[in-house]
């Protein structure tokens, strides 16, 4: 059983002075792959310029989840989606058959778990979103690299080698990269895919530092196994359970007075 | 997103995916260059050399006279040669691949064997017939036989039984020999009673691959001196009386398929073109038919064996 | 419950000959240990088989070589062994080998390239599943027939859009060449770039790249030490054919880099002398050793880059 869990729109008003705007509304999302149906009815509300985060144990279909909102799924045959996602302003179907998926990876980016950079230079594995969206003038390529590699707090380690191979980086220096690159074509999303798991305790902490100024000039959609980094890191949570939205509100809210028992017991580490 | 940046990037994804559809085109048209020359091939063979099969095709010896020429000598003297690369080829190429799957310790002289067996894999095939020459025919002196041959061709095909054997072999998981090793059986028996027999019908893939290559092999042969125009057959393995195998075929003189398709083609008469037409047609069905079993073969293991 | 624990008589029990227990230890040992070193020897083999090529090639050419100075071998611009005034110059033969090899790679490792993109990035699995097959039987064509194909059918084909075209000559060799190629460029390049992981095709297709955009600008530069050793395989394998040339292209040593006139390559020039009568120790019979040697030190140098090439691909991912 699931509803959109809507905080009330008091309780945010007191906490800040803005209206919070929603991004995305995903209505009635279910995902199939061949016979297994890996998400059930899923609805909820994406708030902007906010980090919402998704908890669940392991096999819960959160990445699954994730992967919708760029569709990532379309990549593999035998995939189906039900349902819709609506992506505010223009009211766009990000599921809608007749949308194509490539425009919506271009208004849409991801961090992945693994650091995954190109066999190229840093300035060019961030140039690349840049470079596919046909951007010729070279001043504003390099202005906007300067500009992303600033907002992944990467400048400074980097500006002098943009020029030598991204495999070079350390693995935390990698991953930042790979927001870099992400954040170089201005979406409208950002996705992060368990972003920290691979990555030290160090590293891990100037990525969350790095999302709290994020979200002022983005909206985040974080999936984490890290119940603690939710806590930390976001302004939503949702809580999945084998395909299903069990739970989702205001974070503080859901981590200390949870609705549902089985919210509860998942962050009192009664299981997973 | 403004509604002009919208425009501005579909059109600019519409162009990329004409881009997309563009290589998918060329790439579709690249492979049909290698299915059309291999159309053209072997429809070629097949309309000029398949009428002149016959009984007596399979039966004479090549004579001056085209229409009287057959191929006898050059399949026998294929046949012969095959049994000896065979013989030669499987036995050491399996030793081998087991040795390096089973045996081998990664210390300086498993790296020598195995660079020079990817290194021998790319020798060219003519290079294996100077070797022949100088080492077989007159440093061992086997002469310009099916001997030598046949040693020349199993040196030729050993990568190829070498691979395969190590492939089948690694195929065979880790917990197979445990459980062997953990009833007392020693490394010796092991191979024998559970990776030979496990691994043989990819050993046996192999073989057939390496002995098709084989079969088409012309250089070497030649540079041995495989006559070019042979009108007799080595003497014949078996002999009437005890021990009912006679060793003499191995020294006589001979030649193969290949080398009879190449002295026909090299006749500007087209009634001996027509010949070579007919021998390339049976040279072409045989590795074909062979190198398809290959295939099924390997189709055929990867379903059925479920480790 | 063992005997004696049931109480049975001790005596009834037959002794474990102690001695025979340790010399069928011993016995296994020694079995295991010879075994051992048969295969080991059989290993060898592979090992005996290049020396021995080194060392045949060496051998007849060092006894070449103090007949016709290496100079003159490397700068002499004729090749006319059997004759009263003979002549060595390898680059006559080069040349034959060198334009028909241009041919061939002009064909085989743009087509083989991209095949092995269609393949590996675009084509449904089903074709895949065929087309690989499929390439595998294009390579194992005798190239006997090859030759064939490319003197009866390849050369009067050509002969209508180039009229002069000689019934021997290096372009119909070439082609035929060229296509034989295609299947060992087409399949290692196909392994090395399904070697590239997944998980960087995605972070290129997360960015809105297309699948020609990825395969081009991600894929293909992250399998690039594996394609340089496939290209270098073709050359190799162009270097080293010999009957398609030996029958499409003549055996008439002829200094020329226009693919339009026959010539012979140094492969074909040992064949035509190993048709022929020449008696064992003549300086004819030493000169097929030469060129062979010529071949060796090639297509060996060609074999180690593309190995180095391949082991630093392989370890990359």
């Amino acid at each position: 059983m699931s509803a959109i869990v809507e905080p009330a729109r008091a309780e945010i008003a007191t906490e800040g002075e803005k209206q919070p705007v929603l991004k995305a509304e995903v209505r009635g999302l279910s995902f199939h792959y061949g016979e297994v149906r890996a998400l059930k009815d899923i609805n909820m509300a994406l708030h902007e310029k906010q980090v919402t985060a998704l908890i669940g144990p392991s096999g819960c279909g959160k990445s699954t989840f994730l992967r919708c909102f760029n569709r990532m799924h379309d990549l593999y045959p035998g995939n189906r989606y039900e349902g819709d996602i609506i992506f505010h302003p223009d009211g766009l179907n990000l599921l809608g058959k007749e949308v194509d998926p490539i425009e919506v990876r271009m208004r849409i980016s991801m961090v992945f778990q693994k650091p995954n950079p190109f066999p190229k230079s840093i300035f060019e594995n961030v140039a690349y979103g840049l470079r596919v969206r046909g951007e010729g003038n070279r001043r504003r390529v390099e202005e906007k690299v300067e500009q992303a590699l600033r907002g992944a707090a990467l400048w400074d380690e980097v500006k002098d080698r943009l020029h030598q191979l991204a495999f070079n980086l350390s693995g935390g220096q990698q991953q930042r990269m790979c927001i870099a690159r992400a954040l170089a074509t201005d979406p409208e999303i950002l996705l992060f895919d368990e972003p920290t798991s691979a990555l030290d305790p160090i590293a891990t902490a100037s990525i969350e530092e790095l999302m709290n100024e994020l979200k002022q000039k983005v909206t985040i959609l974080i999936v984490t196994h890290n119940m603690q980094q939710a806590a930390r890191v976001s302004d939503y949570t949702a809580y999945m359970y084998l395909g299903e939205l069990i739970e989702f509100g205001v974070t503080d809210t859901l981590f200390i007075k949870p609705k549902m028992k089985q919210t509860e017991d998942y962050i009192t580490g009664r299981f997973g | 997103m403004a509604a002009t940046d919208l425009g501005r990037i579909r059109a600019l994804i519409a162009s990329h995916k004409r881009w997309d559809a563009a290589f998918a085109v060329l790439g579709f048209l690249a492979l049909m260059v290698g299915v059309l020359t291999f159309v053209a091939l072997f429809l070629d063979m097949t309309l000029k050399g398949l009428p002149r099969l016959s009984y007596e095709f399979f039966t004479n010896f090549p004579s001056r006279r085209a229409e009287h020429a057959g191929i006898l000598s050059a399949w026998v003297g294929s046949t012969l040669v095959m049994v000896v690369t065979g013989l030669v080829a499987v036995p050491l190429g399996v030793a081998t691949g087991v040795y390096l799957e089973e045996y081998a310790a990664k210390n300086w002289v498993t790296d020598v064997i195995e660079i020079n067996i990817t290194n021998l894999a790319g020798v060219p095939s003519i290079v294996y017939g100077l070797l022949a020459l100088g080492l077989f025919v007159y440093q061992f002196g086997l002469g310009q036989s099916i001997l030598s041959a046949g040693l020349t061709l199993a040196l030729l095909i050993l990568p190829v039984i070498i691979v395969a054997t190590r492939e089948a072999i690694r195929a065979i998981p880790q917990s197979i020999r445990e459980a062997a090793y953990a009833l007392g059986a020693t490394k010796w028996q092991t191979v024998r009673d559970h990776i030979l027999p496990y691994s043989s019908a990819g050993i046996l893939t192999g073989m057939i691959i390496g002995l098709a290559r084989a079969i088409g092999e012309t250089a070497p042969i030649i540079t041995i001196g495989a006559l070019t125009f042979i009108a007799f057959l080595p003497p014949s393995p078996g002999s009437a009386e005890p021990p009912f195998l006679n060793f003499e075929w191995l020294t006589s003189p001979f030649t193969v398929m290949p080398i009879q398709m190449f002295n026909w083609t090299s006749r500007p008469e087209a009634a001996f073109q027509l010949n070579a037409a007919a021998a390339g047609f049976v040279l072409v069905f045989m590795t074909l038919a062979m190198n398809a079993l290959a295939i099924w073969l390997r189709y055929r293991l990867r379903k059925n064996i479920k480790w | 419950m063992t005997a004696i624990a049931s109480g049975a008589n001790v005596s009834a029990i037959p002794p474990v000959p102690r001695a025979a227990g340790l010399t069928g230890r011993r016995l296994r040992i020694v079995r295991e240990r010879i075994i051992e070193s048969l295969l080991l020897l059989a290993a060898l083999v592979s090992v005996f088989t290049t020396l021995a090529i080194v060392f045949i090639l060496v051998k007849e050419s060092v006894v070449f070589f103090r007949q016709v100075p290496l100079l003159d071998f490397l700068t002499d611009t004729q090749w006319t062994p059997l004759f009263d005034d003979a002549h060595f110059g390898i680059m006559v033969l080069l040349s034959g080998t060198l334009t028909s090899s241009l041919v061939a790679l002009a064909i085989a490792i743009p087509l083989g390239t991209v095949i092995a993109i269609y393949l590996s990035e675009f084509a449904p699995f089903r074709l895949r599943e065929v087309a690989k097959p499929f390439l595998e039987l294009l390579g194992g064509v005798p190239t006997i027939v090859y030759g064939y194909f490319a003197l009866l059918f390849i050369t009067p084909l050509l002969q209508n859009i180039l009229p002069g075209l000689p019934g021997f000559n290096l372009l119909s060799a070439g082609i035929v060449m060229g296509i034989m190629i295609i299947p060992y460029v087409s399949s290692i390049s196909e392994d090395a770039m399904r070697a590239v992981p997944m998980s960087m095709r995605e972070g290129s297709y997360a960015m809105g790249a297309t699948r020609y955009q990825t395969a081009v600008r991600v894929v293909v530069p992250a399998a690039f030490s594996g394609l340089a050793s496939a290209y270098i395989l073709g050359i190799s394998r162009a270097v080293g054919e010999t009957m398609i040339l030996a029958v499409a292209a003549g055996m008439q040593p002829n200094l020329t880099f226009n693919p339009m006139e026959p010539a012979a390559t140094v492969t074909a020039y040992i064949v035509q002398v190993a048709l022929g009568d020449l008696p064992h120790g003549s300086i004819g019979y030493q000169t097929i050793f030469a060129a062979g040697l010529t071949l060796m030190l090639f297509t060996l140098t060609c074999n180690i880059a593309g190995h180095v090439l391949r082991r630093r691909f392989r370890e990359a991912y």
